[in-house]
């Protein structure tokens, strides 16, 4: 199903007939197939209840598959993954410095020797000022940062995202977005994005997965040539709209099936 | 949230509001009892009940010391109790089904039904201080029970992401996430500490041993010696604010910063 990248000898990771059904029967993702390549964004694009952030969680080893195989080209990257939740989660109790240091703790780092690359990721995501700050001072989108930092402060070689600025006014959404380009260039992370904003997923990524209402079935695949730039001009151009609208047929595909 | 700061004087005014309206009611409680010359066993003055706290000072404040030491201890040891069992609890269901139950008994069982029966086994002392624990340790280990379950299920799984040890997960996770709750179980614990201190004093006054207020009460009762009666319920009932108020200054030290139940408002 994927176009096989020719310069990688194997994929960063491979998921092969990976289904999860759960105690109650639901099947929420069904014989699904993934090639991960490194350094794309990619964009799991669905409907909710379509098994995208399933997917996230099987990659991410929160869950096990009930049928398939997940295959690492370094098994040791395996335990190393960023992940970015739907909300910030941080810790309320803990400042901005505390919450980005935590991966780094639980990890056995001590505080004086997390301290310099807790700093430095502060600083990609715009927040060095704010290191003594707690969460409930900061707004929606600081606290987004705060946990993309926290995400990336392993440097992780993937980030995966599960809807991460579903809950951020359009204009943070922008920023955030653009700033996670950035970073991701910068750090040269590979990034796996769930979300159901048609535009959001066009903007960012170099390739979509549109998936089905039911079980995770890719219903089209979208390369976005990387070398595009990311700017305000791309958001307004006809080669935006044109992925829009495709992205936006195989969506409305997706949902059809539902409907029917 | 608070829309504008309140202003300085009438936050004054509000704190000092409760003080004005019990100098009204203690003024007003003097008049009859002195314009309908009430006589003093039948319902002391103000004024008297004062005196009698002044006469009686001595005996009156060792016993106000020996029943708030009490229910101190009973609470530390509440605390103690209540929190290690909750802690067992919150690593296993197995240990919950064993243990809830006989706890639920316990806080059922009304403590003024219990108290004659330590009463047997135990000297007075020890009767109240295990009744005091009694009461108080219940409150504790639901409250901190319930914190350590409450635990956002993202942090939870962003622990597992980490490979977070369960020591970890209690530490860096649980535990702070717990404190509002076992802090609204200590505040409630504290009150109940005194209560069951009292109750037992009280059983075992009936006894005629005992050392503290409770005991000066009933002791007092015997001797129609009301103005004592009411002097020491006073202080009977300015032990209990104090601990209240210890402990909601306790709770506020260590939860200010970040949870919005200590957050008053200041912010």
């Amino acid at each position: 199903m994927t176009a096989v990248v020719e310069t990688e000898a194997r994929p960063l990771v491979s998921l092969r007939g990976v289904g999860k059904s759960f105690a109650n029967g639901v099947a929420a993702l069904e014989h699904f197939d993934l090639d991960l390549r490194d350094a794309e964004f990619l964009t799991l694009l669905g409907p909710s209840g379509c098994g995208k952030s399933t997917a996230l969680r099987l990659i991410a080893g929160l869950a096990a598959p009930s049928a398939g195989a997940i295959d690492w080209r370094d098994p040791s990257a395996a335990h190393n993954i960023g992940f970015v939740f739907q909300e910030a989660t941080l810790l309320p109790w803990a400042d901005v410095f505390s919450n980005v240091y935590l991966p780094l703790r639980l990890a056995g780092k001590t505080r004086d020797n997390a301290a310099p690359l807790v700093r430095e990721t502060l600083a990609l995501v715009g927040l060095a000022e704010f290191e003594t700050a707690l969460p409930r001072q900061l707004s929606g989108g600081m606290k987004m940062r705060v946990a993309i930092a926290r995400a990336l402060v392993t440097r992780p070689k993937l980030l995966l995202m599960d809807e991460p600025f579903a809950a951020l006014d359009e204009v943070t959404r922008f920023r955030l977005g653009d700033d996670l380009l950035a970073m991701k260039q910068r750090l040269e992370t590979t990034i796996v994005f769930v979300t159901h904003s048609i535009y959001e997923s066009v903007y960012l990524s170099t390739r979509i997965l549109a998936l089905a209402a039911r079980g995770g079935a890719i219903v089209d695949e979208i390369d976005i040539d990387s070398t595009i730039a990311r700017d305000e001009e791309f958001r307004t151009s006809p080669q935006f709209a044109q992925f829009a609208r495709r992205a936006s047929a195989a969506l409305r595909g997706a949902y059809g099936e539902e409907l029917r | 949230m608070s829309g504008a700061r309140p202003k300085e004087a009438p936050r004054l005014r509000d704190a000092l509001l409760p003080f004005a309206v019990l100098a009204g009611a203690l003024a007003a409680w003097e008049a009859v009892v002195r314009i309908s010359s009430i006589p003093p066993y039948v319902l002391p003055a103000p004024s008297l009940i004062g005196e009698t706290l002044v006469k009686d000072r001595e005996i009156l404040f060792s016993s106000l010391l020996v029943t708030l030491t009490t229910a101190l201890e009973a609470l530390a040891l509440a605390t103690i109790g209540g929190v290690a069992l909750a802690l067992l609890i919150s690593r296993s269901r197995w240990m919950e089904r064993a243990l809830m139950p006989f706890a639920i008994v316990l806080q059922v069982t009304p403590i003024i039904a219990i108290a004659p029966l330590l009463l047997v086994y135990l000297a007075p002392a020890e009767a109240v201080l295990v009744c005091a624990f009694l009461v108080a340790f219940f409150p504790i280990l639901a409250n901190t029970s319930l914190g350590l379950a409450s635990v956002d299920r993202a942090l939870v799984e962003l622990f597992d992401l980490y490979r977070a040890s369960p020591w970890q997960k209690l530490v860096y996770l649980r535990a702070p996430a717990a404190l509002p709750q076992f802090f609204a179980g200590l505040r409630i614990g504290g009150g109940l500490a005194l209560i069951g201190a009292i109750a037992a004093e009280l059983a075992a006054g009936a006894a005629g041993q005992g050392a503290g207020l409770a005991f000066r009460i009933s002791e007092a009762g015997y001797r129609l010696d009301i103005p004592r009666m009411f002097a020491a319920l006073a202080l009977v009932s300015l032990g209990g604010v104090v601990i209240y108020a210890a402990l909601t200054a306790l709770s506020r030290l260590a939860l200010s910063r970040w949870h919005e139940s200590a957050r008053g408002l200041d912010d």
